[in-house]
């Protein structure tokens, strides 16, 4: 591997675990709060890729402008499973699951009824780049993605540590009946948990629609990695999440950038396993939830 | 279970009818409709099997790629080493059970959300192996595997499997033992250790039953008998590939057991029978295959937000509905019997 080689997949592996990172933080605040893995979350990945190809590469509107519409859409999208799936079974994690599961497969032929099977292309909104001094290119389309990520990303820490609504949130996620013994609701919690949660996966989908082609199937490898991630980084912790995905990232961006793509995703897999089976609570994880 | 002998006469009298049902039902049918009929009783076989596991309180969600285990590992022992076709049958079943064993040792030491999650990630290991271009040789890669030899005919008897009507007849032999076995499993000491681990798993460890032994053997078993009807699969379709054994077949076997209910041996049945029928139904009905996934979405939300314990609930309703107890024992066979010969 040369240094340019390894350089250039640094870059890419950094641009990787950036919506990588945005989309498990997601999944990890709504399991956090509601204590439901929610399957559907690939979907709601895709749904912000679809936004933008209908607003963006369909219509012509401002690819900046088509990212805040698709942020809102697919937070939307979450209060939708709230209201309708997840508050009525409160009570019962696995139906929770289970009907996250139907929701997924609604999402997906809605997609496919709309916009056909096949792949979507989404022209690149522009073709600036970055040259490196070696060589080493990195997009502005990519460098849109990181940015993108660390700006949400530290606004949701300081909106958890800072703002009331950010105290109550993790107070629900630590012990929710102590929570509500304190006053404060779980209803409003978890509906704020699930809009944030949906809006993250879907700007990561909206920001990457230019860079992966997004087709109606397209959220089925990202929930694989995103359950990798939160597993790795200990099923209940965003700081966890994001250094789990950053991990993920470069140990997937190497192995495919050497060998090949399908040994990459089995050895993500299995990465998941052996912390499964040796550190159930995460590589980063504070303590055990189920 | 009747319990009165004239309840236990109408229990066999009405398996007697629901026998001749089934002997009948492929002389009734369209050709599609027969090929329909043979996926239909190996997909029964397929969601029994998996409430075995059930019955242990884990939701895996590998269960398809273990059947997928068992197909591949039929159709590679009979056309790599030209092992007669029933024999290769039970290798790939006993391929799919020994997986399962080794698959134990790290998933149980998992419960729940991270059982299901680690369920899974073994499935997804198991079809990049399948797809992975190194090992294209052995399993053919993302096209699978072709050409798998059929079953063998009988000339004596002049029966061809090739015939679909025939391969159902085998496949209903095969599915009936098996379900037997299964039913015989779940009533047996052991299946009564299922259950107790299920609700009690603290409680059964305190009193000395080794959890994660039957956990292992509830998962062997049944991994078995998923493995059967993979090969039951690939012998008549004559193709695997690694789709066909991906997530989306796993939600279908997750929603014929939510929609029938586990807490019943009839009601996975229930569900991938009323479920296939209805299929067939809308299908023609509506004439788009591409709605079909938003139709089993929106019924899987449909039943877990109001009718949780599926359709074999509806079962005691029915009967107390039609109140006489002749039909008691009738009722568990046939609404999904009904509609089958309604067409």
């Amino acid at each position: 591997m040369t240094l340019e080689l390894f350089f250039q997949t640094v870059v890419n592996a950094t641009y990787a675990a950036s919506y990588m990172a945005l989309i498990a933080v997601g999944l990890v605040l709504i399991f956090g709060v509601m204590g439901v893995i929610n399957f559907a979350h690939g979907e709601l990945y895709m749904a912000g890729a679809y936004a933008v190809v209908a607003l963006y590469a369909g219509m012509g509107i401002n690819f900046f402008v088509a990212v805040a519409i698709g942020l809102l859409f697919v937070g939307m999208l979450g209060l939708l499973m709230e209201y309708g799936l997840f508050r009525p079974l409160r009570d019962n994690p696995l139906g929770g699951l289970i009907a996250s599961i139907g929701f997924l497969l609604i999402l997906q032929t809605i997609a496919v009824l709309g916009f056909g099977v096949q792949m979507e292309h989404v022209p690149p909104s522009t073709q600036g780049k970055i040259v490196f001094s070696d060589g080493v290119v990195l997009t502005y389309q990519r460098l849109y993605v990181i940015l993108t990520t660390v700006v949400l990303l530290t606004a949701l820490w300081l909106f958890l540590r800072k703002s009331k609504f950010g105290w109550a949130l993790r107070a629900c996620a630590q012990d929710r009946e102590a929570a509500v013994l304190q006053g404060m609701s779980i209803n409003a919690t978890a509906r704020l948990a699930m809009f944030i949660g949906a809006a993250l996966a879907g700007v990561a989908g909206a920001l990457t629609a230019p860079l992966v082609a997004p087709t109606p199937q397209m959220g089925h490898p990202v929930i694989i990695t995103a359950f990798i991630i939160i597993i790795v980084g200990g099923v209940g912790s965003l700081e966890g999440a994001v250094l789990a995905a950053i991990l993920y990232a470069f140990v997937n961006t190497f192995v495919t950038t050497i060998y090949d793509g399908t040994l990459a995703n089995i050895v993500g897999l299995l990465l998941m396993l052996i912390v499964l089976i040796v550190k159930p609570t995460g590589l980063f994880g504070a303590k055990e939830r189920a | 279970m009747p319990e009165r002998p004239t309840s236990r006469l109408t229990f066999a009298l009405g398996l007697i009818l629901l026998a001749a049902a089934l002997i009948v039902l492929p002389h009734l049918v369209s050709l599609s409709q027969k090929e329909v009929l043979v996926l239909l009783v190996i997909n029964v076989l397929l969601v029994s099997s998996y409430r075995l596991l059930t019955l242990t309180g884990e939701w895996s969600l590998a269960h398809a790629v273990i059947m997928g285990v068992g197909a591949y590992g039929s159709a590679l022992v009979s056309k790599e080493l030209s092992w007669p076709v029933p024999l290769a049958m039970l290798v790939g079943a006993s391929i799919a059970a020994f997986l399962a064993f080794l698959l134990s040792f790290p998933l149980f030491r998992m419960k729940g959300f991270y059982f299901l999650i680690g369920s899974f990630a073994a499935g997804e290991v198991i079809r990049l192996v399948w797809k992975w271009s190194e090992l294209t040789w052995l399993f053919g890669g993302p096209k699978g595997i072709k050409l798998i030899p059929p079953f063998p005919d009988i000339p004596v008897l002049s029966i061809d499997f090739y015939d679909p009507v025939n391969y159902y007849y085998l496949c209903l032999i095969v599915v009936t033992i098996s379900l037997l076995i299964l039913y015989r499993v779940e009533r047996s000491r052991i299946g009564l250790t299922f259950h107790a681990i299920h609700w009690q798993d603290k409680l059964a460890e305190s009193v000395g039953v080794d959890t994660f032994r039957y956990r292992m053997l509830a998962f062997v078993i049944s991994s078995f008998f998923a493995g059967l009807s993979g090969a039951l699969y690939a012998h008549y379709i004559g193709t695997v590939n690694p789709n066909r054994f991906s997530v989306e077949e796993m939600t279908y076997i997750l929603i014929w057991a939510i929609v029938g209910g586990t807490a019943t041996f009839y009601g996975p049945i229930l569900g991938v029978v009323v479920l296939t029928v209805l299929n067939e139904v809308v299908l023609r009905a509506i004439g788009v295959d591409e709605m079909r996934p938003m139709l089993y979405g929106a019924i899987l939300i449909l039943f877990i937000l109001f009718l949780p314990n599926g359709l074999e609930s509806l079962v005691p309703k029915a009967k107390d509905w039609f109140g006489g107890r002749k039909q008691k024992q009738a009722k568990s066979e046939q609404p999904a019997e009904a509609e089958q010969t309604a067409k």
